[in-house]
């Protein structure tokens, strides 16, 4: 199989997927300087770099969305977003509702975000459960180089916004990616890892920590689940409550700041539909209420991490926690 | 371009303008009755409205805003089913889920309508955008106020359609007022055409109370947009008579710029202008006014959504 960086993964899909439609384009901050095969491939009418200006960036993709076309837009870095949320809150995600259902947005907006490249809060915000929050939209956030390449595919032959959120410390990691028609659903989650004994959740590249964690649990003969939500917004439901009740106790993480975030969404579906079988409470693992910091070290204790996860989870099979 | 308006035309603009007066004044008066949640009306404004829709193609794209009664009525929707709309029923345009305030009618050509001020000059570059990849002759016209111009994306909008060349009929509605404030109290200028000038736009002013003229330099600025393949920046010079919304009591409003205005409205300028006996104004102000009351009738009468239409229409 192919190897492909995130990257160059996100750069097949689209390359396929404007083959495959003359109606996908793609805009915005450098997209015609940084995908220069795009330009070359499709011309300077579907490959346009745009003004600095995130606003009209997604509003002109919103009112293109609506009249036929199916915009793909880079916003760059996920806070940047903020300067465009009246178009993608507001726009995109209410105007067919309030409209009555004349309109639809097909459309795409990738983001980076994500600790990694000590950035700093103003690059790095993993804001992704704002947009789970609001009506009308899809979000998404990989893990792998494969499922960046497959999300992205049917993200653009989907008839809503959907956000787009890249890792970027994982932009130039290299992983295994199907040639060709490799699609992804959105909204459903997959298990990276096997097992019996507890379940630990995530999305993003803290799924690798979990993978990891899972690894030290075994070494304790503690067999851990792994599931990559892949997709926040459908949320994988039926994946969630089937390994909850299979293995008891679930352990919630993500990079994302804890209150509100996916991670209570989680924990309260867990305890709405799959109480009787939990043996210990519900745990998250996430960053703490403080903006994402660009010190390395900082960055690393902002991160959930292994053996934060590790612990956590060993800590639910106490006899204390058995009686709670 | 001085095209030449015939009497026939002239005509109809004025019962068009008149259908719209007539219209609000109904909200307006429904609101006080307590039958009707308030509006924003866009009564003394009739003109622009007006002007500009009759000179727009059928296949053109409009986009406009709160204040969209004129332009929705010009455009030839059923007040029927604006009412319906106003009313949250099930007939109204948008199923009753939009209310006044951002009602589109695509059939017709009105659509993505966000009450959003600024909203609408960011969706109309998309809008056009479509049409440009889609190699369209339509173009877009977009309704805005002298508000919306204060917002940064007027000036986004105007530098992208600048730079993409895109095919849009900027209308700034300068009516004076941005919700209780004053435009003098927001801006260092009278002309908002200025900041479109800047961007490298060709614009017009024009008097926003003179439907003719209004429909005249909306011909010349769409015959521009045509022919250069560039935006257009029409600024039409008005003013807002009620308040921004029903009911206010506009206790805030300059007495005399109030009254100097009203000697100017749009309705009576043309009625004059045509020279209309007093019999035949009367006999177009019964014929709205029946039109107006049986569209109200219908719209009461008409039945609210069922309540499974509250989760539908959120996803594609």
């Amino acid at each position: 199989m192919q190897q492909l960086t995130v990257n160059d993964a996100l750069g097949q899909a689209l390359a396929e997927e404007m083959r495959r439609d003359p109606k996908v384009m793609m805009f915005g901050e450098g997209v015609a300087t940084k995908r220069q095969e795009l330009l070359n491939e499709f011309g300077a009418k579907r490959i346009r770099n745009t003004p600095l200006a995130e606003g009209i960036i997604a509003g002109a993709a919103v009112g293109a969305a609506a009249m036929g076309m199916r915009p793909v837009i880079d916003m760059l870095f996920a806070p940047f977003l903020t300067l465009a949320m009246d178009e993608i809150v507001n726009s995109a995600g209410k105007l067919r509702y309030i409209s009555g259902g004349q309109f639809s947005f097909p459309l795409v907006a990738i983001a980076m975000t994500g600790t990694g490249w000590t950035v700093g809060a103003q690059h790095n915000h993993n804001l992704e459960a704002w947009f789970v929050h609001s009506p009308g939209l899809k979000v998404v956030m990989p893990s792998t180089a494969a499922d960046y390449k497959g999300l992205l595919k049917s993200a653009i032959r989907d008839d809503n916004p959907v956000l787009f959120f890249v890792e970027m410390s994982l932009s130039y990691e290299l992983g295994e990616v199907p040639e060709g028609e490799h699609i992804v659903p959105l909204g459903k989650a997959t298990i990276r890892r096997a097992g019996t004994d507890v379940t630990l959740i995530s999305y993003g590249k803290t799924v690798r920590a979990c993978e990891a964690a899972a690894s030290l649990l075994a070494e304790k003969g503690i067999f851990a689940e792994v599931i990559d939500l892949r997709s926040l917004k459908p949320l994988d439901e039926e994946a969630i409550l089937t390994s909850a009740r299979k293995t008891g106790r679930v352990v919630v993480v993500h990079e994302a700041n804890r209150m509100c975030g996916v991670g209570a969404e989680v924990a309260a579906i867990v305890a709405e539909k799959a109480f009787v079988a939990l043996r210990a409470p519900v745990l998250r693992i996430t960053s703490p209420d403080v903006p994402a910091p660009s010190s390395y070290p900082l960055e690393l204790a902002f991160t959930p991490q292994a053996d934060t996860i590790a612990e956590a989870a060993a800590s639910l099979f106490t006899a204390q926690m058995e009686e709670a | 371009m001085n095209e030449t308006i015939n009497r026939k035309a002239s005509l109809a603009m004025l019962e068009s303008m008149l259908l719209i007066r007539t219209y609000e004044e109904k909200a307006a008066a429904m609101q006080a009755a307590g039958q009707a949640a308030g509006t924003c009306t866009s009564i003394g404004q009739e003109a622009s409205a007006v002007g500009v829709v009759s000179a727009l193609s059928m296949d053109d794209l409009i986009l406009t805003n709160h204040r969209s009664a004129g332009h929705l009525l010009a455009r030839g929707a059923d007040p029927a089913r604006l009412y319906a709309e106003v009313l949250g029923k099930a007939s109204g345009y948008c199923k009753g889920k939009s209310g006044s305030l951002h009602i589109s009618v695509r059939e017709l050509g009105v659509v993505l309508t966000s009450t959003i001020v600024g909203a609408e000059l960011s969706l109309a570059a998309g809008v056009a955008l479509a049409l440009s990849m889609q190699e369209s002759s339509a173009i877009t016209a977009c309704f805005f106020g002298d508000g919306a111009a204060c917002e940064g994306s007027f000036h986004e909008s105007l530098n992208l359609a600048a730079v993409w060349r895109l095919p849009i009929l900027y209308v700034c509605e300068n009516n004076q007022w941005q919700a209780f404030v004053h435009r003098r109290e927001t801006m260092p200028m009278d002309r908002i055409a200025n900041w479109a000038i800047e961007h490298g736009i060709e614009t017009a002013t024009v008097d926003g109370n003179d439907v003719e003229a209004v429909y005249r330099a909306a011909k010349a600025g769409i015959a521009h947009i045509r022919a250069t393949g560039q935006p257009y920046f029409l600024e039409t010079y008005t003013y807002r008579v009620r308040g921004h919304y029903e009911p206010d009591d506009q206790s805030y409003v300059d007495k005399n710029e109030l009254a100097a205005w009203r000697t100017r409205d749009p309705i009576d300028q043309l009625q004059a202008k045509l020279q209309l006996s007093a019999s035949e104004a009367q006999a177009l102000r019964d014929r709205a006014s029946a039109r107006i009351e049986d569209a109200w009738n219908q719209a009461v009468g008409a039945p609210y959504p069922a309540i499974s239409e509250l989760t539908k229409d959120v996803y594609a």
